[in-house]
């Protein structure tokens, strides 16, 4: 067991790797095939008419003139152990994991990820637990009563809600809910300052979100649990002489609920990655905002950072997917 | 109600539905079992009658889809479940001790399965639940129907693994369905529907999925835990082997109908239907040259939607044409006493029958 998590680690080091050096290569070094000099890179970070002298500090202290190998070895040795960078008369301490600083804002990366993890994350767990409960439910109910009313019913919000994109959906929860009848608050206020606040305000975001991810769930668990109905092991509960309710809870959901892991697993950790459109239609500072921001300025540092980041909640979400599917389904080996 | 026969089951007129008290421990009267679907009704089972008393075993014979395990299924009232159990139309009488199922009220039956009823599945590793351990299941089974703590009722599932004879029960009662071998998970699934002493334990092809040396093991198995506990067996087969071995009466079904039904003996030494004639003339023997062939019952079995008229054998049937007339193709043959608790459905003419079997059929069996 350690063996294989030490194993998963670092087989996760090294994907993590991969993904920032295509990432590095991407934003740096094809712009430079096409053209673009150090010269060019270090006039973007420092902005509005440069001097001949400002540019080439710059080139210096960021490391712009080296070659594109020793700027990655760089960067990595930054997010690892920290950077300094010497700023003429001053240095700047930049502690692990350093990201260096963003081209536009000559903001540190690294504080303005944290700040807004909490932002997402707050996003994607409340989502999480309402589509959970939302999807399951009307998948079930469904599936113990293919074609009727209730079914026809669930699987059509579901078709709905996988069909309406979310700039749809959120702007009408924002315009009915928020403005027109403001039950719910405007701005995000954190957890830890007040909780009843915070959910007041995420509601919405939450409810959009859910529609789209329930109807997913709701779909995958009708198939799942009419499958499972008809197993042979479902009808030897029914012969033990257990109530029906029983049958389906204890024997039907645990199999049919058990594939689901590994689906949610992967959306947790995409949302987690940011939930672009969700965080700008309810303007929550999140990871996903600040990524669209930084692709649309260019910006090198803060996009690798936000890349990393996503990858690493990609990665973290299917180990420990595969630690829970391992507890849930004793046929399936660690090893 | 006639007397019973000396092996005590199957047996008794072509029993008609009726509210008589039954006087075997279970009864099955007029049983059908049909299912409405798009393409029209399929009777599965259509009108089948038979008794069995506690301490015998009835062995219910015929091919695929002859309504063999359906019967068995509708017993257990495991028809009526689930969201397809709604459209499940059932009608006769199943008398179990004394109680009417088919008119009982779900939760009745459903308190009666597991505890005076209870099924063994042909195949033991789909019918267990791969997630939970061997005896967690046997727990379950056990506590449904006993108001004990799991302690209690964990040291009764070992107990009954021990009796079935799994080695080791006290670590293997930890292990998952999938940790036993065949032969193993169908001991285990023996002690799951044994574990609260049912007086009827119906057998859904319990050695099918097995090796052939483990099945004479299970089948040794239940008959000592049948003489053990006194239950009534009801074994559904297609191994003609099998109800050699272990039956005290048969009954062969044909199309959702009984054909012919009576004791081991008399089924085995003077059949007096022409498909129980096939199914043995298709049963592999040890004692015959290898050179010999076969014979398999020609054509196909009957579709369950559009019966054949008359004698749903008929068309498959070599000696359709003997009795006069258009009989065998126009009128369904009743089950007729043929010997003491013998009853065969056929047009043939007892002479026509014995002529047949004597010069015909048994030399080349």
């Amino acid at each position: 067991m350690i063996s294989y998590i030490l194993r998963r680690t670092v087989a996760a080091v090294i994907l993590l790797l991969v993904v920032t050096a295509v990432t590095f290569a991407i934003f740096f070094l094809l712009p430079r095939l096409a053209g673009q000099t150090a010269d060019q890179l270090a006039q973007q970070y420092i902005g509005k008419s440069p001097t001949k002298a400002d540019i080439e500090a710059v080139k210096q202290n960021l490391g712009l003139d080296q070659p594109v190998y020793v700027q990655y070895w760089d960067f990595i040795k930054g997010i690892v152990s920290g950077a300094t960078y010497d700023l003429g008369p001053t240095t700047a301490q930049c502690n692990a994991p350093c990201f260096g600083y963003s081209f536009k804002t000559h903001v540190e990366v690294w504080p303005q990820l944290t700040s807004r993890i909490p932002v997402t994350l707050s996003l994607a767990a409340g989502a999480a637990v309402m589509w959970l409960l939302g999807g399951i439910t009307a998948g079930v109910i469904s599936a113990l009563k293919p074609r009727s009313l209730a079914d026809r019913t669930f699987m059509g919000i579901a078709l709905a809600g996988v069909s309406l994109p979310m700039f749809f959906t959120g702007q009408l929860a924002l315009f009915l809910f928020t403005f027109k009848w403001p039950i719910f608050g405007r701005d995000y206020v954190p957890f830890t300052e007040n909780p009843s606040q915070w959910a007041n305000t995420l509601f919405p975001a939450w409810c959009s979100l859910a529609l789209l991810y329930s109807a997913i769930y709701a779909r995958l668990t009708r198939s799942g649990m009419l499958e499972t109905m008809s197993e042979d092991f479902i009808r030897t509960a029914r012969a033990k002489g257990l109530r029906e309710r029983n049958v389906v809870a204890k024997h039907g959901l645990r199999a049919a609920l058990t594939p689901i892991i590994t689906v949610f697993g992967m959306d947790l950790g995409l949302l987690l990655g940011g939930a672009v459109i969700t965080e700008y239609t309810f303007s929550l500072h999140g990871i996903g905002e600040y990524a669209v921001q930084s692709i649309k300025d260019n910006d090198l540092p803060p996009i690798l950072g936000v890349t990393l980041l996503a990858a690493f909640f990609v990665v973290l979400a299917n180990f420990l997917v595969d630690l829970l599917y391992a507890a849930a389904d004793p046929r399936v080996r660690l090893s | 109600m006639t007397e019973l026969s000396k092996t005590g089951a199957a047996v008794g007129e072509p029993v008609k539905a009726s509210s008589d008290a039954p006087t075997a421990f279970l009864e099955v009267r007029d049983l059908k079992v049909h299912f409405p679907t798009d393409d029209g009704l399929v009777k599965s089972v259509d009108g089948v009658s038979f008794k069995v008393e506690k301490g015998k075993t009835l062995a219910i014979v015929g091919e695929s889809g002859s309504g063999k395990s359906v019967t068995s299924l509708a017993v257990m009232g495991l028809h009526k479940l689930g969201a397809r159990g709604k459209n499940v139309q059932i009608s006769g009488e199943i008398w179990l001790d004394g109680k009417e199922l088919v008119s009982a009220a779900p939760d009745e039956v459903r308190r009666l399965r597991g505890r005076e009823m209870a099924m063994i599945f042909q195949d033991p590793l789909s019918a267990m639940h791969p997630y939970y351990t061997i005896g967690h299941q046997i727990v379950e089974a056990y506590r449904v129907h006993h108001d004990v703590s799991k302690k209690v009722a964990r040291t009764r599932a070992i107990e009954m693994l021990d009796r079935v004879g799994i080695p080791e029960p006290t670590k293997r009662v930890d292990n998952y369905p999938h940790e036993f071998s065949g032969g193993m998970r169908q001991r285990a699934m023996i002690a799951m529907a044994l574990v609260n002493n049912p007086e009827l334990l119906i057998a859904d092809e319990p050695t099918t999925a097995l090796d052939v040396t483990v099945q004479a093991q299970i089948l040794d198995l239940i008959r000592d835990l049948q003489k053990e506990f006194g239950s009534a067996v009801v074994m559904i087969t297609h191994d003609l082997g099998v109800v050699a071995e272990i039956a005290d009466d048969v009954l062969v079904m044909y199309g959702g109908r009984c054909v012919e039904r009576g004791p081991v003996a008399d089924i085995f030494e003077q059949p007096q239907h022409p498909y129980t004639w096939g199914l043995l003339g298709s049963m592999p023997r040890i004692d015959r040259e290898t050179s010999e062939r076969l014979i398999p019952v020609k054509g196909q079995p009957p579709s369950l939607i559009n019966v054949p008229s008359g004698c749903a054998f008929h068309p498959r049937c070599p000696y359709a044409d003997i009795p006069k007339g258009d009989v065998t193709r126009t009128v369904r043959p009743e089950l007729t006493q043929v010997g003491t608790g013998h009853f065969s459905a056929c047009h043939l003419s007892p002479e026509d029958r014995t002529r047949i079997w004597t010069e015909e059929i048994a030399p080349k069996l």
